[in-house]
């Protein structure tokens, strides 16, 4: 018997010779490029808000609102997971990547309702991007906290 | 009566026919070297049905009507029907034969479906038990991937050794000996896994139960590649591929030069960015019902060894850290009966 013969441990072996790795001398630039990108438009929104009067961090705020709507539109038209297959991390990291993990399953799971559905799967993909990042920040504040109280 | 030669392989002494086919495809398809083979394409992926689930049941129901229809023939005069799909509980199959009224029997056989389908539609019709039997299944790429996988407008990227599930349907109608392609034997899959458990290489996870399939069928019949024109696979795509030839190898039987996948067949990968190749019951039902039983029909072939496999896990069970599961039937037919 073949499987007999051969071992999981030789097999994953084989596998790994088999299995073709990804193109890292293409996906990292290309991921620096279109996430750099995506951080130009940001500035240059930040700028453009500034420039009508806004302090920074209003701007800024509005800079990311403004970032998030166009992410949810391009995922509407069916062309921001076109973009990500290129994108990868840059189009992952920024917060266009969570805006599109939100409004991908929003629309995906509308057929099973608005309950059940829509709203059920909403956070299937960024709640645990939710969950995880707000447990962080608590920890990441006990610590503040105890570092001020021994300095 | 069928006559089992040993614990996996069974011979159809009754040879029964494959009395019509018919293939159905979407889009991705149609743009693919084998648009020509198919009876159907739709540019709509839709198939104009409101949901995805909806589109796979219809493309499943086109595929039976046509297969019918080739065949001259009516539901009623269908003893059996063998149907699976990717879905759970099968829905595209229970729902696709729901108006038909023919005595079901729904099959989970993910990916290997074509080859368990007509297997046991074959051993039905060779013992008697039914004068024509029918075997379908399809899978859908929407429905395939927000079941097993994300959503469609989410911003991933797929691996390299990912495969594309084809949205596609195969429907054959199996019946007593005819006129050619018939089937000869069947050799039943036995479940193999060697622990990969990246449900991102579906191919490398099915590849050691096709060797064994393989094997076990020809030390049974005492063949070799060299008796058959054609191996065909269900859709180990390139990945999976190259892991059965090395584990053939290895058995010392070299099957290169003789083997071609469907889930390689149905894409161009080069220029349809499908990764590693297709996969999903579609892919090597299409590949069947369209291609390969049309170059049986018209002579090209005359023995070709048909084994479509299949990955049998859940999202449930890979999220709790199991290994892939892999299953691979064969179905001998040829333009000789036995």
């Amino acid at each position: 018997m073949s499987q007999t013969k051969i071992t999981s441990r030789e097999y994953e072996e084989l596998n790994k010779k088999a299995s073709p790795g990804t193109k890292s001398y293409k996906t990292i630039p290309s991921a620096f490029l279109i996430g750099g990108f995506i951080c130009v438009i940001g500035q240059a929104l930040t700028n453009f808000y500034m420039s009508l009067g806004l302090v920074k961090d209003e701007a800024s705020a509005v800079t990311s609102i403004s970032l998030i709507f166009l992410s949810a539109l391009l995922t509407g038209l069916n062309v921001y997971d076109n973009i990500a297959k290129v994108g990868g991390a840059g189009t992952l990291v920024p917060i266009t990547g969570f805006a599109n993990s939100v409004v991908s399953p929003a629309l995906e799971f509308k057929s099973e309702g608005y309950v059940l559905g829509l709203g059920a799967k909403m956070f299937i993909i960024a709640g645990p991007v939710i969950v995880y990042g707000t447990l962080a920040s608590v920890i990441y504040g006990v610590i503040l906290w105890a570092v001020g109280l021994i300095f | 009566m069928p006559n089992r030669i040993s614990r996996s392989t069974i011979l159809l002494p009754n040879s029964p026919s494959i009395l019509a086919s018919a293939a159905v495809g979407g889009k991705k398809e149609g743009e693919g070297p084998l648009r020509e083979d198919f009876d159907l394409l739709s540019e709509d992926t839709t198939f104009g049905e409101k949901t995805w689930e909806k589109a796979e049941m219809r493309m499943q129901m086109d595929a039976e009507s046509r297969a019918l229809k080739k065949a001259g023939l009516h539901p009623e005069d269908i003893d059996v029907v063998f149907a699976g799909d990717l879905l759970n509980q099968c829905i595209s199959s229970a729902y696709s034969l729901r108006g038909l009224a023919i005595p079901y029997i729904g099959l989970y056989g993910a990916c290997s479906t074509m080859a368990e389908s007509l297997m046991l539609a074959s051993l039905f019709v060779d013992g008697g038990i039914a004068r024509r039997a029918m075997a379908v299944t399809s899978s859908h790429f929407c429905t395939a991937e927000r079941q097993f996988r994300f959503p469609l407008e989410y911003g991933g990227q797929r691996t390299p050794t990912a495969q594309w599930t084809a949205t596609a349907s195969g429907c054959l109608i199996v019946g007593e000996k005819n006129e050619p392609p018939y089937a000869r034997a069947v050799c039943v899959g036995k479940i193999g896994d060697l622990g990969i458990k990246d449900l991102n290489n579906m191919g490398a996870a099915m590849a050691p139960a096709a060797a064994d399939t393989l094997k076990t069928f020809f030390q049974d019949t005492g063949t070799s590649p060299e008796n058959y024109d054609r191996i065909f696979t269900g859709d180990l795509g390139q990945v999976g591929s190259d892991l059965l030839y090395e584990l053939m190898e290895r058995e010392g039987i070299p099957l290169k030069g003789r083997h071609d996948d469907c889930g390689l067949l149905l894409y161009d990968r080069e220029t349809q960015d499908v990764h590693a190749g297709g996969s999903g019951c579609g892919c090597s039902a299409g590949v069947l019902c369209g291609h390969i039983l049309k170059l049986l029909k018209n002579g090209t072939y005359e023995n070709v060894l048909f084994m479509a496999t299949g990955a049998l896990m859940s999202p449930t069970s890979v999220q709790q850290g199991e290994s892939i599961p892999g299953i691979a039937h064969l179905v001998h037919l040829s333009r000789k009966p036995q």
